[in-house]
């Protein structure tokens, strides 16, 4: 998965965008500040949210985090091999970790990510 | 080979037993229980001999570390000594009475639960008491509830209690159950609460501020009697989270500056034993205005007789069975009266000598982020060091030293958090000192050492991922355990 | 004094390294004019030997033990082999912290492993959790999970539970959005009547939490009563006062019950005025995420050697803060690995016989009152070890108080609790009543016929 061609959030999540839906998961970053995921807790197909909800959370032995959906919108698939394999968010962020869908409803709300090279400056200044 | 005894389940053969108890016998005596309520098969459940079952727990307890073997240093948790005579005194057979006794038989156990109630009144200057609450966490959800309950009756329960970033982690967590929002509240380059920055929290919807004193730094809030003025003319109330009692027992009592709730821990202070995690007590000292909002059963004196009333009109309810962790309270009154007018004062003395001394040996060696006087503990980081807080730790225990409480609190990056209490001798504060010291100097050396350690105990560092991930939480025939 | 072992001469030696003269210039951040308080109205400490004789004296302010108990209600006198009582109070378990440190806790850690597979097995269930404060919190703890579990806000609650788990149930949802319906049971058989409650539960129930044996000391149809509750969609919690049942009667498990909690002081602990006891709480798989309160796993050293950990402790308070599953931090694990002696030492074989001789002491005085006219067993059948017994030709306060004078505790007055049993008792017996303590207990009550 070439990076360059993915939108990220301050808050450590990564944007693809295939026409109407967009693909989510957490950065290469984040889940090394995370340590080993243990577990994941998904959100239900079907569901919908506002941008900015909590949506799903992530857990490592000591920590919770919430991942927050960068776009509004209606839950259209979630990465079920997580549940088994955790793992797969600490092994491959960008590709075998992404978590879930989501139908855009509103293409302005993308206008507010970073294009990888702008997370790259972000990331410095941490 | 595996230190670990093998578990009982793969231990057990089918007959054997480890009791003998002598049946009634009866003659035309048939089981009254319908056959489809019945059972027959216990499945797996293991069975043991009774020198089978002495040895497996013995080899068991030689595995753990205790108060008993060594220093125990565990900030917060305030692992002090836990005397002998206590545990015979809760042990006499006339204390062990059925709850439900009639109360003129049980004079003598309602006798110990007021004279107790009395001491604690003394001790912190607090109006009344309620010694039912299990643990500190039960008796901080029954202390805010207790809040919310006088709120309510003045017209509004309000909606948020104010928690310092410094606040002990069930804090949050028993004031949301009691209906509340948490707001923290961020300490000041002293790590303490700023009247100044509280202020800005405050307005008609805050019900009450928790406040840890002393906090989890160890230090104590100096502006106390300020904050405490300042929440009371918002209209709240002030909590605070004693389990630091240790710190100033017999020094201050929080009732005379401005407290209105304050839950204890009679298996911090008090001297009742840990137990591996439990059990505690938690007892809620209230002031006059809340008292009517106590829990039940509420025992009061009349006619030089006890009584117990099962019923409050104003009351929160009911929070536990029966009265509390009575044995816990037996103890801790077992321990004040040991200690008496002459040494209760001593406790706090010693403790905060001995962590001041700690402080001052450590001081060198360790990055000490708030530079504020401390009381019964004190926090470093491990800020500047080749290894983390975790490893060394870790490397503490090859000295036969359990570690201080590592990470919290969470306002200090690789928290340690060190409290000696009284019950050390200077020797052991030395012997302390030297083995930090010779750590941290292993740690610039050969800091994979320290990173791989310990070595002399039982089981070597366990992997929390793997037992995550996988979740093994019970023996299942054929599984590997 | 004893347990402070620094001499003057250590303090002296301190208080120069920390560059003070006086201790009290530790405790200078504390308000001056407050500190140091008269401690005047506090006792002279008392020496070793003082301090026995004066418990012993409060213990002889108490005479139950002139008595003959016949008490129950959530508390019962069993057997404890000395045994329990020699390995449990051993430092090693008595003095430890929770094990947050499990290189140095493997001891406390494998315990906990066993015990909550112990507890497994006696109900039927997945997953124990290490221990809650009693009977009546881990009721409540169990209405909480389901709730959460199903994100639903009503819980149906039995009329007939142990009437303190309900007040305790009450008081730790009366802040938060939850609502409980109570369902009445019938009275002519102590029960919850199945079709009854299919008529008040719905979609919005989350759960329903009944007792069995129930307070009055008979076994429910669990399986019925989970079957309604599953048609919709919730959970069915069992509570259970006298764990001293599980070993006897069908397993809540094995009955479709999907949570189990209660109070297992039966196992090992002695009645102590009512504490500390030991709540559990047990439920299946899917609920474990769920669950409140400390989890043991089991999980391997650096070595590949086997070892155990507290696990899933995000679900716990000091990373979820407000979020957590329940507040819950100390428990009761000292209780709960005396139950793990107790149990390990009864084993299968002494499990059953000692429940089953709790039942057919009970048999054998509710077959002698059959008899009598002054007094009625109300339900005759599908009991434990507890049965209720209705006074007929007097005030039953004034029965307590005339067998009283015979030195015998007849039962709990259950006008305590209930209005339409004012004129019963809740009797209980045990493996520890002799023979010949139930046959004066039987002609006692004959002579008030």
């Amino acid at each position: 998965m070439d990076q360059k061609n993915l939108k990220f959030t301050n808050d450590h999540e990564w944007i693809r965008v295939d026409g109407t839906v967009a693909t989510i998961g957490v950065s290469d970053y984040a889940q090394k500040e995370l340590g080993d995921v243990v577990y994941i807790e998904l959100p239900q197909v079907g569901d919908t949210f506002s941008k900015g909800d909590a949506c799903s959370n992530i857990e490592s032995v000591k920590a919770v985090n919430d991942i927050y959906t960068p776009l509004s919108g209606e839950i259209t698939e979630v990465n079920e091999s997580l549940e088994d394999k955790p793992e797969s968010i600490n092994q491959s962020p960008y590709e075998d970790g992404w978590i879930f869908k989501i139908r855009i409803d509103n293409s302005e709300e993308l206008d507010d990510l970073m294009s990888s090279d702008k997370y790259e400056e972000y990331l410095k200044g941490i | 080979m595996n230190v670990l005894p093998e578990l009982i389940f793969n231990k057990s053969k089918k007959g054997k037993t480890g009791i003998s108890f002598s049946f009634n016998s009866f003659e035309n005596n048939t089981i009254a229980v319908d056959k489809k309520n019945r059972r027959d098969d216990l499945g797996d459940f293991p069975s043991l001999s009774e020198v089978e079952t002495v040895r497996h727990y013995s080899n068991l307890a030689r595995l753990n570390h205790s108060v008993d073997h060594g220093f125990y240093p565990l900030g917060s948790c305030t692992m002090k000594y836990n005397p002998k005579i206590n545990e015979a005194v809760a042990n006499i057979e006339k204390l062990s009475a059925h709850p439900y006794s009639p109360n003129d038989l049980v004079q003598g156990n309602l006798e110990i639960i007021k004279t107790l109630e009395k001491y604690l009144m003394e001790l912190t200057g607090m109006d009344a008491y309620t010694l039912t609450p299990a643990a500190g966490a039960h008796g901080e959800f029954a202390g805010m509830m207790v809040i919310r309950k006088f709120l309510s009756s003045r017209g509004n329960p309000r909606k948020i209690v104010l928690i310092p970033d410094s606040a002990h982690g069930t804090n949050p967590a028993s004031a949301h159950f009691a209906g509340y929002e948490i707001r923290e509240i961020e300490s000041n380059k002293e790590g303490i609460i700023d009247p100044e920055i509280l202020k800005k929290h405050l307005n008609e919807d805050v019900a009450a501020l928790m406040m840890t004193n002393p906090n989890t730094l160890g230090i104590f809030e100096k502006n106390i009697k300020e904050i405490s003025d300042i929440i009371h003319e918002n209209g709240s109330l002030l909590y605070m989270d004693g389990a630091n009692m240790n710190a100033f027992m017999g020094i201050v009592r929080p009732g005379d500056l401005g407290v209105d709730v304050i839950h204890l821990n009679l298996h911090k202070t008090f001297s009742t034993p840990h137990g591996g995690g439990g059990p505690g007590s938690g007892p809620i000292g209230v002031s006059n205005e809340l008292k009517e909002f106590l829990p039940v059963p509420v025992i009061s004196e009349k006619d030089s007789m006890y009584h117990v009333n099962y019923f409050s009109k104003d009351g929160i309810g009911r929070i536990k069975n029966f009265y509390g962790n009575f044995l816990v309270l037996v103890r801790a009154l077992a321990y004040l009266k040991s200690l008496g007018h002459e040494n209760i004062r001593k406790v706090a003395e010693d403790a905060v000598l001995n962590a001041n001394y700690l402080r001052k040996k450590l001081e060198p060696l360790l990055n000490l982020p708030f530079k504020s006087k401390t009381l019964h503990e004190v926090v470093f980081s491990d800020e500047g060091l080749k290894v983390k807080t975790l490893d060394i730790a870790k490397r503490l225990l090859d000295y036969n030293i359990h570690p201080f409480t590592v990470y919290f609190p969470l306002i200090i990056h690789g928290a340690m958090m060190i409290e000696p209490t009284e019950t050390e001798s200077k020797e052991t504060l030395d012997e302390f000192i030297n083995a930090m010291k010779e750590i941290l100097k292993e740690s610039e050396e050969n800091p994979d050492f320290i990173t791989n350690s310990p070595y002399k105990t039982p089981v070597s560092r366990l992997d929390e991922v793997y037992a995550a991930r996988n979740l093994i939480l019970r023996w299942e025939k054929g599984e590997q355990n | 004094m004893r347990y402070f072992p620094l001499t003057n001469t250590d303090r002296e030696e301190m208080k120069k390294e920390i560059g003070i003269n006086d201790v009290k210039e530790l405790f200078s951040d504390i308000p001056k004019e407050k500190s140091y308080f008269s401690l005047k109205n506090f006792p002279p400490m008392l020496h070793e030997n003082e301090l026995i004789r004066d418990f012993k004296k409060y213990g002889e302010k108490n005479t139950f033990s002139n008595f003959s108990s016949f008490l129950g209600g959530g508390a019962y006198d069993h057997f404890i082999p000395e045994t329990v009582k020699y390995l449990s109070s051993r430092g090693e378990f008595l003095t430890p912290y929770t094990p947050y440190q499990p290189e140095v806790s493997q001891g406390s850690l494998q315990a906990m492993f066993e015990y909550q597979t112990m507890i497994s097995m006696l109900t039927g269930l997945d997953i124990s959790n290490s221990s809650l404060y009693d009977g009546g919190t881990a009721a409540a703890e169990g209405v909480l999970l389901a709730a959460r579990k199903t994100r639903k806000k009503r819980i149906a609650i039995a009329s007939n539970i142990h009437p303190e788990y309900l007040e305790i149930i009450k008081t730790y949802v009366q802040n938060i959005d939850i609502e409980i319906d109570i369902v009445e049971h019938d009275i002519s058989t102590g029960t919850i009547n199945p079709e009854k409650l299919d008529s008040i539960l719905t979609e919005e129930h989350g759960g329903i939490l009944f007792q069995s044996p129930n307070f009055f000391g008979v076994i429910e149809d669990s399986e019925k009563i989970s079957g309604i509750i599953h048609k919709y969609k919730g959970y069915s919690i069992q509570a259970v006062s006298e764990a001293f049942s599980l070993p006897f009667i069908s397993s809540p498990g094995s009955n479709g019950v999907d949570i189990a909690v209660g109070e297992a002081q039966s196992f090992g602990l002695p009645l102590s005025f009512g504490g500390p006891f030991l709540g559990f709480i047990v439920a299946k798989k899917e609920l474990v995420r769920q669950m409140p309160g400390r989890l043991v796993g089991q999980t391997v050293d650096s070595e590949g050697k086997r070892g155990y950990v507290l696990t899933l402790s995000t679900r716990e308070q000091h990373i979820k803060r407000e979020k957590a599953t329940s507040n819950i931090c100390s428990n009761q694990a000292w209780c709960a690995l005396r139950a793990s002696i107790y149990l390990t030492l009864l084993g299968e074989s002494g499990l059953k016989d000692i429940s089953k001789s709790n039942h057919l002491n009970t048999t054998y005085f509710v077959n002698k009152v059959s008899d009598f006219s002054n007094v009625e067993v109300k339900y005759k059948r599908n009991f434990f070890n507890e049965i209720v017994l209705e006074i007929k030709n007097m005030d039953s306060e004034l029965f307590l108080s005339e067998l009283k004078k015979k030195n015998i505790l007849a039962g709990i007055p259950l006008k305590w609790f209930f209005e339409e049993y004012k004129n019963s008792i809740l009797v209980n017996f045990t493996e520890l009543h002799t023979r010949e303590q139930i046959d004066n207990f039987i002609k006692s009550v004959g002579e008030l016929q």
